[in-house]
């Protein structure tokens, strides 16, 4: 029984993943259920577009539970990330309070009672009604759990990072003037990068390394058949084998899941039955971004669209 | 099952996965978690717990193979079973016989190994040498020399000893039986042979690996092999990893108690004045500014080669790097390295200068006629090159501007210092002009050389 349920688990996993509309591979699916059992955060690398923030997206559907996300870029620090102090609602309230002041330390006798008294107020203004929580501190403070997707983590700098290490061990952040925070349910942190400079070695130790690459032509066909209903099989088929094609070039930008998606979108929209060279030419711009891929792309339209067409039979 | 973990991560780390104590105590949390049952579900859950990046991914799917083509784990118990009864036989060879000769097809007197191997149990022969190869700690396995060495301790835990006597004895009582036991005997050595070779495969990549870069360091770069280049190569770009590491730290630093006001009152107009959020003064690090003349000329091409891919796989650490090229005249090269792939680049710098007789005066001319700009007072200058120049004029007189005009001048002489001043080398006076001048021949020198020129601007 024990020995079993792990496999029953993962497909549970992938079962629940799909019924939100994401095809996971097994892979994905054994990370999702370890990072719960171990809670542990995952680390997801890969290409643009391969969906690895739709799968934090597709985890917080699955459980129903809420998402909150923080999107990296330079220059992010502790007081967009994590928590700010209201400085306007501090002042505001320093000066509707004067009067109050006032009175309390007009009782005071000597200086240092006044003083001491006012040691106390300081107090009162940074707790923790003054504190404005980020991102971080709201995943911590979900009382049902959540999903916090820290999206593309290679964007900040490694200052950042290093500000992350406590929240991803142990589920906990330590404001300096209110002392630590700790999670009332440890959430699920999914964490994305594009591989575009080396994330630190502590931070990696942290976490489940997932890679997630361009998919198989059988997964991508389930993939495309769950979020565009409405293409037909032939075409389906005609089109992920001409976009497997494509990634065989050697272009700047491969087209990835979600230009597959998108031109699917557009072949349905356009109703085309089947795949033929005008109508490749005249969509090529969803599925190729620069114009000297285009270019690279244009002579071998027809070849790709035959072999496409011939692995259909025999697939 | 925890074992059978521990020589996987001894395996893995063979592989080039790095495998922290950390980390092998998440796998081990993982995998209790999934279980050993399910090879593909294992497979997944070691992947992503252990391998941190695509390449250490690859290499530890490798070794998951390889690992785990052996025995099954759970030949654990059986085995163990199976060698304790042996070390009983062992001991009272004549009680054992006695209880098991009631099985009858094979004559009484014969050693455990010896059934072993006449009853053609071959699941029970692959337990015994996973058990004898625990025993003689295979995992330890360092170098090809010792596959000897292990196969014969294997095949002693196993008891070949008894073995032996068994096959003197059959000789004499029963040809035909001895016949057979020979031949399984010469089966048997084979697969330890096999076994052994494996454990080498998993657990010995690291320390051979270690010790021929270290051997690969401390060679001359100019003497060095045609198959050891790509090596060489990796080895450099090792080299360059880590001096990245060390040194690419943020350009920026807090300097801790100097209030920078200005910035101060301006950041808090919004309130006031009333300073809520406060601003310190930083402090301004440069990065490294190089400059490098490389001399191409045949006995020093390979040197500057690896000099050249070097200092090109520093970008994090280097601001900006102008690489020029000379034998007998002088170009630059930064482009080039920087579009092509280095055997590409080094091919073309070649066919454009390299090879000629180094002519360090016209070069220097070359130089100072169309780069001096490219010196500022932040500048360092490294020349590559073993200083001779043919007899002809050196223009040293060039080199003490260069000198004037950038922070330092460092030379990098692949020649021992020995060799300096002697015959047509015009080491002692271009030494003169430079901050520092030093041997670098192997890398080792070339990575500390780089390492105290990047260091100096921390």
């Amino acid at each position: 029984m024990a020995e079993q349920k792990p496999s029953i688990a993962i497909e549970a996993v992938e079962s629940g993943l799909a019924a939100q509309g994401y095809i996971a591979s097994r892979q994905i699916a054994t990370a999702v259920y370890l990072s719960q059992q171990i809670e542990k955060p995952i680390l997801v690398e890969g290409p643009a577009g391969v969906g690895k923030t739709e799968l934090a997206k597709a985890i917080a559907a699955w459980r129903g539970m809420k998402m909150i996300r923080l999107q990296c870029y330079e220059g992010l620090d502790e007081a967009k990330a994590l928590y700010e102090w209201k400085y306007a609602k501090q002042l505001l309230y320093t000066q509707i309070l004067k009067d109050k002041l006032g009175e309390v330390l007009g009782g005071a006798q000597t200086l240092h009672a006044a003083l001491a008294q006012l040691h106390d107020f300081g107090d009162v203004f940074f707790s923790k009604e003054f504190v404005e929580p980020r991102p971080l501190l709201q995943a911590l403070e979900q009382p049902g759990g959540c999903v916090l997707l820290i999206d593309e983590i290679d964007k900040s700098d490694a200052e950042f990072e290093s500000l992350l290490l406590e929240i991803l061990s142990d589920f906990q952040v330590t404001i300096p003037e209110l002392g630590t925070v700790s999670a009332i349910t440890p959430p699920t942190v999914i964490l994305t990068s594009n591989s575009e400079r080396d994330l630190g070695d502590a931070l990696k130790r942290r976490c489940l390394h997932l890679h997630i690459g361009f998919p198989e032509q059988r997964l991508e066909e389930r993939i495309v058949e769950s979020r565009v209903p409405g293409i037909s099989q032939t075409l389906r088929r005609q089109m992920v084998g001409f976009i497997h094609e494509i990634r065989s070039l050697d272009l700047k930008k491969l087209p990835s899941v979600s230009e597959t998606i998108d031109w699917a979108r557009v072949l349905v929209l356009l109703q085309a039955s089947e795949l033929d060279t005008d109508i490749v030419k005249d969509t090529l711009n969803v599925l190729l971004k620069y114009e000297a891929d285009i270019e690279a792309a244009q002579p071998q339209i027809t070849t790709f669209i035959a072999k496409a067409a011939r692995s259909n039979v025999f697939g | 099952m925890r074992e059978n973990l521990h020589r996987f991560f001894r395996a893995a780390r063979g592989a080039g996965v790095h495998v922290s104590p950390a980390e092998s105590i998440d796998a081990m949390r993982a995998v209790a978690q999934v279980g050993m049952s399910d090879r593909a579900i294992l497979r997944d859950t070691l992947l992503l717990t252990l391998a941190k990046s695509q390449d250490e991914k690859l290499a530890l799917g490798d070794c998951f193979d390889l690992f785990f083509s052996q025995p099954e784990p759970r030949q654990d118990q059986p085995e163990a079973d199976s060698n304790a009864a042996s070390q009983d036989a062992d001991q009272s060879p004549s009680s054992s016989s006695a209880s098991e000769a009631g099985e009858g097809q094979p004559p009484e007197g014969l050693g455990p190994l010896a059934r072993m191997l006449l009853s053609q149990d071959r699941n029970a022969v692959a337990a015994a040498i996973a058990s004898a190869s625990g025993a003689a700690s295979l995992s330890d396995i360092r170098y090809s020399t010792q596959r000897g060495i292990f196969s014969s301790r294997i095949l002693d835990a196993m008891g070949l000893q008894r073995l032996r006597d068994d096959l003197d004895e059959l000789t004499a009582s029963n040809p035909a039986l001895a016949e057979r036991l020979r031949a399984a005997l010469d089966a048997l050595r084979e697969a330890v042979r096999d076994t052994v070779a494996q454990g080498l495969a998993l657990y010995a990549r690291e320390e051979a690996e270690n010790l021929r870069n270290e051997i690969l360091r401390n060679a001359p770069l100019a003497r060095i092999e045609r198959r050891q280049v790509a090596e060489m190569r990796a080895l450099i770009r090792q080299i360059a990893r880590r001096l990245r590491e060390r040194y690419s730290k943020p350009r920026k630093r807090q300097r801790r108690g100097h209030l920078d006001v200005r910035r101060t009152l301006r950041r808090n107009a919004a309130w006031g004045g009333v300073p809520f959020l406060t601003a310190w003064k930083r402090k301004h690090r440069d990065r490294p500014k190089i400059v490098a003349l490389c001399d191409v000329s045949g006995s020093v091409a390979q040197v500057s080669d690896f000099f050249l891919l070097l200092i090109h796989s520093l970008h994090e650490v280097v601001d900006d790097v102008h690489s020029f090229a000379f034998s007998s005249h002088l170009i630059e090269v930064s482009e080039i390295l920087e579009k092509k792939s280095p055997e590409e680049a080094m091919a073309e710098i070649m066919s454009k200068v390299g090879f000629g007789s180094s002519d360090y005066g016209s070069s220097l001319v070359d130089f100072e006629k169309d780069f001096m700009s490219t010196l500022t007072p932040q500048t360092t200058v490294i020349v590559l090159g073993d200083a001779r120049s043919n007899n002809l004029d050196p223009r040293a007189d060039i080199l003490r501007r260069v000198s004037e005009r950038s922070t330092r001048l460092v030379w990098l002489n692949p020649e021992g210092r020995l060799a300096w001043g002697f015959g047509d080398s015009e080491m002692p006076r271009y030494a003169t002009f430079c901050s520092i001048v030093r041997q670098c021949a192997t890398a080792q020198q070339l990575e500390r050389a780089v390492s105290d020129i990047v260091a100096t601007y921390q």
